[in-house]
């Protein structure tokens, strides 16, 4: 006797066609969102061999031979490490992995078999997620669980079979029925305050905006429209043109590059504030230290250190949603009093570069005499009236970057702007500095924030002035004013990919209060968030027990509510003796009682002599009933209807 | 010792001392109806490895603090769950109105057929008895017959069987023992070869005395009756036809079967051999009787005849 926990099952079962096409559908779902990251040359060739092998079973049935598959694995293994390097890692192991799913369908003939590939599938589908888990993304990959649970209910032996789209939906049921105990456990789950082993976040490769400036630097960036931060102000947000946020402040030029200063962190950052305002940054994640800040901040948020010019560094590189609150100053005076070795640094320039800008500013040093705001307004004029152009395609610069761009090519964006008007206030003896970071946004009305892509990456430049300060000015506005009151998409004009322009970026814009959602309620909800979870009920910190407690407590009421379920039968009984007996209660309060020894034909024939007026009605329940009792074994369900009906229809009048 | 016998010799004592948990070893009156206290649940070899896999998802989550990771992870694990509740919802409430059982001889399968009825329909329900295990699926009503192997004749009560499912997944087995209160009888198995039946003594007399007669019997006309068979003068004194009735066969010899003829021949040979006797005069269309020393059979015809003198022979001690 075959022990009963163990299926009896004949060794040379097979699964059907049905499951095996679910189970491809499964993996071409996986190879689909695994493809951004993978190679394209490794993605097609697993797609070729998957429709292979789906072909081969159809039509000519039978198992891949092993001398096949093990040349197959020795590809695979041989593809990844020439394409990564190694097998190790998050690229290289989803790929492998991928592959081995595919290879995996080459063998599968057994239930066994296609039970552990739906599952292996399940994995890569979640692995996907590690690679991006946008809310679009999630939703696709939650969508690819449809096969792989329709997968194994196809294994079971059950009578019918609908078609394909058909038999998708009862997963969609399920998954939809287990949704609010998936909600419940995912806010519930205690999170790792620390990881529990490295994590190697840093590896994805993502441009941002960088801590130095050379030429082509911010090309790639300013078509890079992703979410870069999203603010949201304690009270009206900021005009267009104040919407500053310093990012790097750039101040050693070799005559090609700007590069930051490596500075101790100071205590305080020397401003004097007039005005103020308090805002809220969720940073996407960008692997680097820096925090973009609003102008001028007052202090650095926590976890983090400014530095005197402004630059605010978190204590840990970014690799996840972070989330930070602080105040800037929109009126102030920013260091008046520079100490003179900041003073010398301001001024330095290369020797031996550019000669031409040099005489330049010392022409007009010799014209304005000591009015530096008169040489500032010099040096834009330039900019606006000799004929400079905004362009992303500026032609290349020589030697002499800077005496190229203002004397021959006259053309640029941001950051040639920012990095010629700096070397030329330097050369007029005016202290002077680039920063770099974001300029402008798309406020979003209906979620009240500020949406601020990499696309709007900008450089400027601060001047130091005598009691005032370190003075904002954005040569670019000089020439593309629209780059400061539109943004960079309009001043870039038909330079930009399609999906940049118009009317579709507009409703891109208002899209992104839905991602913002998401990152704020899902991708951003880490320890801490979870922590705060019952602040509203009085609980400031809620700490690992209980957050395990109440997740055991709600898991003990779905488990309720689900056997609840399981265990509620249809009301039974025979459905005819409820009718009657609702019928004697009738008329019961008629005054006409059946007695314990009455039958029903006795008694409601005693009923119509009680209540002659509804003679004929009584007596048609009466030959109702005695038919759907008697005349046949299994009443149909048309007599038994009438006769409820007729029973809800009777209203005894009681006789007077 | 195999493992095999190890856990059989380990079914038995539980059996004999955990009779909480198989309690229903005892066989049932029908109908039987599956309800909570009697349905176990526990999850699949592949259940309890999904489960780790499932684990797996979570930790790696928790690590990378993916929340979409995590997000997926306990939907999956919550699809899980209730997958587990479909599968007791797929027995609760299965009841077996009753069983069927056709006729065989022994060492032939014999078929039985169970009457399963269920509120809801239900799917994927199986079956096991023995080594033979049958799939189904129930919608209001659904008869599952099932080939049970016979040995010997006489009563063969049906042995304990097992109704199961994996039901949606496969990731939870859910099952509950049956033991119907219920017996199929087993026809003897008929000899294969040997002398046919020794014709009765008396029967010249009685030939004669037919012979001599006009009409066997009269009988009421029936549609499709020869107006020549009508026997007019019994008739009139009647209100409806009567008919002449020549049906009995002339050449027809109706046989007397007998326990006492067979001396010399144990019990089971005598068995046999009136059974191949049996089989021979229905096959031949004669009328036969049987004497037993359980009782006598008198004279009749046909297969309901048949039946109950084989039937008679299978229950002999």
């Amino acid at each position: 006797m075959t022990p009963w926990w163990r299926t009896k099952r004949p060794a040379h079962e097979r699964i059907s066609e049905r499951t095996f096409d679910l189970l491809c559908l499964t993996t071409a779902f996986v190879l689909g969102v695994h493809a951004g990251h993978l190679p394209i040359g490794l993605t097609l060739a697993l797609l070729v061999a998957l429709g292979l092998r789906w072909w081969q079973r159809r039509y000519r049935p039978g198992r891949v031979p092993g001398w096949l598959k093990l040349p197959m694995l020795a590809i695979l293994v041989g593809a990844v490490v020439l394409d990564y390097g190694n097998l190790f890692g998050r690229e290289p192991g989803s790929a492998l992995a991928a592959g081995l799913l595919v290879l995996k369908l080459t063998e599968s003939e057994a239930p066994r078999d296609a039970r552990v590939a739906a599952a292996f599938a399940c994995f890569l589908l979640m692995a996907a997620l590690l690679f991006g888990q946008g809310m679009v993304a999630t939703f696709v990959v939650a969508l690819g669980l449809l096969p792989a649970l329709t997968t194994w209910r196809s294994l079971e032996p059950v009578q019918v079979s609908p078609t394909l789209p058909r038999q998708l939906l009862p997963a969609l049921g399920l998954l939809g029925a287990s949704l609010p105990l998936a909600l419940t456990a995912f806010v519930l789950v205690p999170r790792l305050s620390t990881p529990l082993w490295g994590t190697n976040g840093a590896s994805a490769a993502h441009t941002g905006l960088s801590d130095h400036m050379s030429p082509g630097e911010f090309n790639e960036l300013l078509t890079d429209d992703t979410a870069a931060l999203r603010v949201s102000f304690d009270g009206p947000p900021p005009p267009q043109d104040k919407r500053y946020f310093r990012a790097f402040v750039m101040w050693n030029y070799d005559g090609r590059d700007w590069q930051r200063s490596e500075q101790s962190a100071s205590t305080s950052i020397p401003v004097e504030a007039a005005k103020t305002i308090g805002y809220h940054i969720s940073l996407e994640p960008t692997h680097q230290h820096v925090l973009p800040t609003l102008d001028v901040p007052l202090a650095a948020p926590l976890q983090s250190q400014a530095h005197a010019d402004g630059e605010v560094f978190a204590d840990k590189p970014v690799d996840e949603m972070r989330e930070y609150a602080l105040r800037s100053a929109l009126d102030y005076r920013f260091q008046p009093n520079l100490d003179i070795a900041t003073r010398m640094h301001a001024l330095q320039l290369p020797d031996g570069f550019d000669p031409r800008t040099h005489a330049l500013a010392e022409q007009w040093r010799k014209r304005y005499g000591h009015d530096n705001a008169a040489i500032i307004r010099a040096a834009l004029n330039m900019f606006h009236n000799d004929g400079f152009s905004y362009t992303l395609l500026p032609a290349p610069l020589g030697r002499n970057a800077v005496d190229d761009f203002l004397f021959n090519t006259h053309e640029g964006f941001c950051e040639h702007y920012a990095s010629a008007f700096t070397v030329l206030m330097r050369a007029a003896g005016i202290p002077a500095r680039v920063v770099t970071g974001f300029q402008g946004g798309f406020w979003n009305n209906m979620g009240q924030y500020l949406l601020v892509r990499n696309a709007d990456a900008h450089a400027w430049s601060e001047v130091w002035l005598e009691g005032r300060g370190w003075v904002r000015v954005d040569p670019t506005a000089a020439v593309r004013p629209q780059r400061i009151s539109l943004g960079a998409a309009s001043a870039a004009g038909d330079q930009l990919p399609w999906y940049q322009s118009g009317s579709l970026e507009s409703i891109r814009n208002q899209w992104d209060i839905v991602n913002r959602w998401w990152n704020q309620s899902v991708i951003g909800f880490d320890a801490l968030r979870q922590r705060g979870l019952l602040t509203p009920f009085g609980i400031g910190e809620a700490d690992i027990g209980l957050l395990t407690k109440l997740l055991v407590i709600c898991v003990a009421v779905f488990g309720t509510l689900g056997l609840a379920w399981a265990l509620w039968r249809r009301p039974e009984g025979d459905p005819a003796l409820t009718a009657l007996r609702s019928l004697e209660r009738k008329l019961a309060h008629a005054g006409v009682v059946r007695r314990r020894s009455e039958g029903p034909q006795h008694f409601l024939r005693r009923a119509s002599r009680a209540l002659p007026g509804q003679r004929t009605e009584l007596d048609h329940l009466m030959r109702c009933y005695i038919e759907l009792r008697y005349a046949t074994v299994e009443p149909s369900t048309e007599s038994l209807r009438t006769f409820r009906q007729a029973v809800r229809n009777f209203h005894p009048r009681r006789v007077v | 010792m195999s493992v095999l016998a190890q856990w059989q010799r380990l079914q038995q004592w539980a059996e004999r001392r955990l009779p909480a948990l198989t309690r229903h070893r005892r066989q049932e009156d029908l109908p039987i109806e599956l309800h909570r206290r009697r349905i176990y649940i526990v999850p699949t070899g592949f259940g309890v490895a999904f489960t780790l896999l499932l684990l797996v998802m979570m930790v790696g989550s928790l690590n990378y603090s993916n929340n979409a990771g995590l997000l997926l992870t306990c939907l999956l694990g919550a699809a899980t769950s209730i997958s587990m509740l479909v599968a007791f919802r797929t027995l609760n409430g299965l009841r077996i109105r009753g069983v069927r059982a056709g006729h065989a001889i022994a060492g032939e399968p014999i078929s039985v057929t169970f009457d399963f009825e269920a509120p809801h329909p239900r799917q994927a329900v199986r079956l096991d008895l023995g080594e033979v295990s049958q799939a189904f699926d129930i919608d209001g009503r659904a008869d599952v017959s099932i080939s049970i192997p016979t040995e010997h004749r006489g009563w063969l009560s049906i042995p304990r069987l097992r109704i199961w499912t994996t039901w949606p997944m496969g990731l939870f087995r859910a099952w509950s023992w049956v033991n119907p209160h219920y017996a199929v009888l087993v026809w003897p198995r008929p000899e294969f070869g040997g002398p046919g039946p020794s014709l009765p003594q008396e029967d010249h007399r009685r030939q004669r005395l037919h012979r001599g007669e006009d009409l066997a019997s009269l009988r009421d006309y029936r549609s499709g009756d020869s107006m020549r068979h009508v026997a007019w003068k019994a008739s009139a004194r009647h209100d409806n036809l009567l008919v002449k009735d020549y049906e009995q066969p002339e050449a027809s010899h109706e046989w007397r079967l007998d326990w006492r003829q067979l001396r010399g021949l144990d019990n089971e040979a005598r068995i046999a051999r009136l059974a191949r006797w049996l089989g021979e005069a229905l096959a031949q269309g004669r009328q036969w009787s049987l004497w037993l020393p359980s009782e006598a059979i008198g004279i009749g015809g046909g297969p309901s005849h048949y039946a109950r003198c084989m039937s008679a022979l299978a229950v002999l001690p």
